[in-house]
């Protein structure tokens, strides 16, 4: 397609991709805040120890704070898909805007009506009645996580729909395979579980912090044991759902594996590669083949060397340390003896199901049915290739995901995922000895964990959003295809204006957020 | 049980919750109105601060109708999701500007080393306070006066045009902002009429909202003030607006052909031919005009909740007549084939089936929200008590 206008795509994703980042800064921790504000509620309720209560205020306090901003930013991506990818809208309409909806009926309500008796019920209702609302927001905002995640691992393995070539969209036809697809059920234990591992990382932060200034001792302690038990837990959760993750990408979408891996040339027994760098074969340093990832050029001429485990990438993504693992090669040029189909080929079946498809509408419209038909078997029998029919043999390229960026943000992902691990096992161990506060090292490494459990959350969203370009419903529709047809200069100007706003915003949260964390818990 | 429900019935049945959605979002806009008030209605810093709470108990109802409305439209009616979000982008982008700063303002205002300073934060509240009301208004109005946009379905797979595969394609490079000047049929009038009216009625059930929660003498003084004037306007914006509105061409739909052409009084038309929907016009007038009187007459604390039910049952009824009875309800001006109507723009009969039994949950939505806004509001509130609140706007 010659006509594609790349300024206008890459800037509708550069927006999505700025306003999703940004909100990921704040969900996290609302899902995970949530639940420790709960559990520690509980034990106030249960004890009737009013230290409990003055911690719970504590952190209830950063939570509205870091829950204000999370909400400002949330609001545009729902409307983005309207906005911004209108023919994906009508597209798949029809499946993806169920979640969303029943997102707001069941989760945003429930969700926004608690949240305000939490912080402001105190006096209004009984002390039961509150840790009922502070619980039911905990719920509300992991139900909110739940649809729209359900929603994010369709377009990764679009499953419980067909196309009706009528109406010229794909229709749901099972509801519970959409809820239940093996991808979403996955990644949404994967994604919250990851959220109270940075949840938890936060606490610690916060209170390490407090304690390296001397400042509220023991309610730090006690904070960062409930933090400690608590993200160890959940990184163990993460670890696990992040394993059957790799599973399913190995299975549902190959290329991204193979960039995730930066594996070139596939092999049976693929090593996995644990520290490496990605060059590019003609000799560009690292952020020249970055340049060029964002635009698809040169993919084809990505290395990655390191330092490997053998056998390792065929028994993560197959359980069979023989396993034969495809690689970018393999995908693009097809591999007959593994039963692997160009991407050449691809292109061809996705050109015919098109075709037929004009035909079919043409066909049916001179009232020749039984002609109309016929197209349509053929239609049917090419439709999962569908996408592949807007590119061009002398595109091939831009099927290829940016291979350097979801390499690297893979590995740094999965680096930080298994440091936390063994972090938490040294904050837990530190607390019970009683000797954390002669441990400034570790209290320091507490601090610093914050930015890093951020930088592991946003490194996972790239992986997995970056490493299924260029598709927006995987193999059935790319990036391009979805685009709302706006002129380029009205989405520079509404990403500039996201910038400025969430920049700013994101500056007085911080502000605010150290200004109250300095009081400590004496307020 | 929805399964037994006709394709057509069940269209119909999501328009009505969409109507349903859309009418407590005019309603709740009072927040709104509030936010636009802060200033007038207070002398000090304190009273100010009364007023940010009052209404600041609220604001998320609003805000999450708001998503609500989207997201069920987005449900039932993709294509209208998909035309006019990415087609009116720049009314909707200020619609959502002014809620993306309002989400924050409350929480932030007061607090100490806010970076941007307490003025910006209750200038965004502002901001939010006149221009959502407005726009929402104006956009809604749209649904009677038409927009400039195109459909083509099966524009998905045409590869080799020149016009790259675009379903919807708006006609106008000012992407909705049109609607404040587009000057056939006098639609502009009529969008702004509405807009205003919507923003007046915001304010105006702010009065009546802030009046029953506050015991604070001198901003129930001021509001008492206040009150006739935004009576007035109110009625005087609206009933503009809605006169007219029984008086110009519609948007008719032929039922056998799908033709959309233009009908005569098409609107006042849909209130006769639809005995029922006329009802509800009429009980919500007549509830707006009762609860005004009880507000200016008799000072009584209930008349928001008199002004407000007639605001939810005329919206409805406005919905109502929009898209039922053989209209297109959200109508384009510059090819009137691609008018969307509730047959043309819905999601299939499955996910509807499937969305209705979703549907069953919004009573026990309302039920909570019942319950916690009865337990938020059980007291009164002024300077003494929000001296005692440790936890405060």
């Amino acid at each position: 397609m010659e006509h594609i206008n790349w300024g206008l795509v890459d800037w509708s994703r550069a927006q999505f991709a700025l306003t999703a980042l940004y909100h990921w800064i704040f969900v996290p921790l609302t899902l995970g805040l949530s639940f420790m504000l709960a559990i520690m509620e509980s034990i106030y309720v249960k004890t009737g120890d009013e230290k409990w209560l003055k911690i719970e205020k504590f952190w209830l306090k950063l939570f509205g704070i870091n829950f204000a901003i999370g909400v400002a930013t949330g609001i545009i991506l729902e409307f983005e898909f309207g906005t911004n990818w209108s023919n994906y809208s009508w597209f798949v309409g029809d499946i993806f805007g169920a979640p969303l909806a029943i997102e707001g009926i069941m989760a945003f309500f429930m969700e926004s009506t608690f949240v305000a008796i939490m912080f402001f019920g105190w006096n209004k209702i009984s002390k039961k009645a509150h840790l009922w609302a502070t619980w039911l927001t905990a719920i509300g905002t992991n139900l909110s996580a739940l649809w729209i995640l359900t929603a994010n691992a369709w377009m990764q393995n679009p499953v419980g729909m067909k196309f009706n070539p009528d109406t010229m969209r794909n229709e749901m036809y099972d509801f519970w395979e959409v809820l239940f697809n093996p991808v979403g059920v996955n990644k949404f234990i994967h994604t919250i579980t990851s959220a109270y591992t940075y949840s938890a990382l936060f606490v610690i932060a916060v209170s390490a912090y407090l304690i390296l200034k001397n400042k509220n001792k023991a309610y730090a302690k006690y904070s960062m044991l409930v933090a400690a038990v608590f993200g160890f837990v959940s990184i163990i959760a993460t670890i696990t759902t992040g394993d059957g993750s790799a599973k399913q990408v190995a299975k549902y979408q190959p290329m991204k594996l193979a960039a995730m891996e930066g594996l070139y040339q596939g092999q049976k027994g693929a090593p996995l590669i644990t520290i490496g760098t990605p060059t590019v074969r003609n000799n560009k340093n690292l952020i020249e083949s970055m340049n060029d990832d964002i635009r698809g050029n040169n993919q084809m001429e990505v290395r990655v060397k390191g330092i490997e485990i053998p056998y390792g990438l065929s028994y993560l993504a197959f359980s069979d340390p023989d396993a034969f693992v495809p690689g970018v090669k393999d995908l693009v040029e097809g591999n007959a003896e593994e039963g692997i189909p160009s991407y050449q080929e691809r292109i061809k079946n996705g050109k015919i199901a098109i075709a037929a498809l004009s035909d079919y509408k043409k066909l049916k419209k001179e009232g020749n049915e039984e002609e109309a038909l016929k197209k349509l078997d053929i239609f049917k029998q090419h439709y999962k290739d569908f996408g592949y029919g807007y590119f061009d043999d002398d595109n091939i390229n831009e099927l290829i995901p940016p291979v350097a960026l979801t390499f690297l943000s893979f590995h740094a992902m999965v680096a930080l995922g298994g440091w936390f691990l063994l972090f938490f096992v040294l904050i837990y161990f530190a607390i019970m000895k009683n000797n954390i506060d002669k441990k400034k090292w570790l209290l320091r490494l507490g601090v610093i964990g914050l930015p890093l459990g951020l930088l592991a959350q946003e490194m996972g969203w790239i992986t997995a959003e970056a490493g299924r370009q260029p598709w927006v419903i995987q193999d059935i529709m790319p990036s391009m295809v979805a685009v709302s047809h706006i002129e380029t200069y009205n989405v520079i100007i509404t990403f500039a204006l996201f910038f400025i706003v969430f920049t700013g915003l994101l500056i007085a949260e911080i502000k605010i957020m150290t200004t109250e964390i300095k009081k400590g818990f004496n307020n | 049980m929805f399964e037994a429900l006709s394709y057509e019935n069940l269209q119909i049945y999501w328009w009505i919750i969409i109507a349903i959605l859309g009418s407590f979002l005019v309603f709740l806009l009072f927040v709104q109105g509030g936010q636009t008030l802060i200033d007038k209605l207070s002398d000090n810093e304190e009273e100010k601060t009364v007023i940010v709470n009052i209404i600041g108990h609220k604001w998320e109802f609003t805000f999450t109708t708001l998503v609500t409305f989207g997201g069920a439209f987005f449900a039932s009616f993709p294509l209208f999701y998909s035309t006019s979000f990415g087609g009116a982008y720049w009314v909707w982008f200020a619609i959502l500007f002014a809620f993306i700063v309002q989400a924050v303002s409350y929480e932030y205002r007061k607090k100490k080393n806010n970076f941007l300073g307490n003025k910006t934060f209750e200038g965004f509240l502002k901001f939010n306070g006149y221009a959502a009301p407005l726009l929402l208004g104006v956009a809604v109005s749209t649904l009677f006066t038409g927009s400039q946009f195109s459909v083509g379905k099966a524009n998905i797979i045409k590869l080799n045009s020149n016009l790259e595969s675009v379903i919807s394609q708006w006609e106008s490079p000012w992407h909705g902002l049109e609607a404040l000047w587009t000057t056939g049929h006098l639609a502009f009038l009529q969008n702004i009429l509405l807009g205003l009216a919507v923003l007046v009625l915001a304010r105006l059930m702010a009065l009546l909202y802030i009046r029953k929660m506050t015991n604070n003498p001198n901003i129930l003084d001021k509001i008492n003030k206040c009150l006739p004037r935004a009576s007035i306007m109110f009625l005087v914006l609206f009933l503009t607006w809605f006169i007219r509105l029984l008086f110009i061409d519609g948007f008719a739909v032929k039922p056998e052909t799908k033709e959309v052409y233009m009908q005569a009084h098409k609107y006042f038309n849909n209130f006769i031919e639809m005995p029922l929907v006329l009802i509800i016009l009429l009980i919500g007038l007549v509830s707006v005009l009762f609860g005004l009187y009880k507000a200016n007459f008799k000072k009584d604390e209930k008349a928001f909740w008199w002004t407000g039910a007639g605001v939810i049952l005329t919206v409805l009824s406005l919905f109502f007549v929009a898209g039922l009875n053989h209209t297109a309800y959200y109508p384009s001006t510059y090819d009137l084939q691609s008018s969307l109507t509730l047959a043309n723009s819905s999601s299939s009969r499955f996910t509807l089936v499937v969305m209705s039994y979703v549907s069953l949950m919004v009573p026990i939505v309302l039920g909570y929200i019942v319950w916690a806004w009865k337990a938020m509001d059980a007291k009164k509130i002024g300077i003494k008590e929000l001296e005692k609140e440790n936890e405060k706007y």
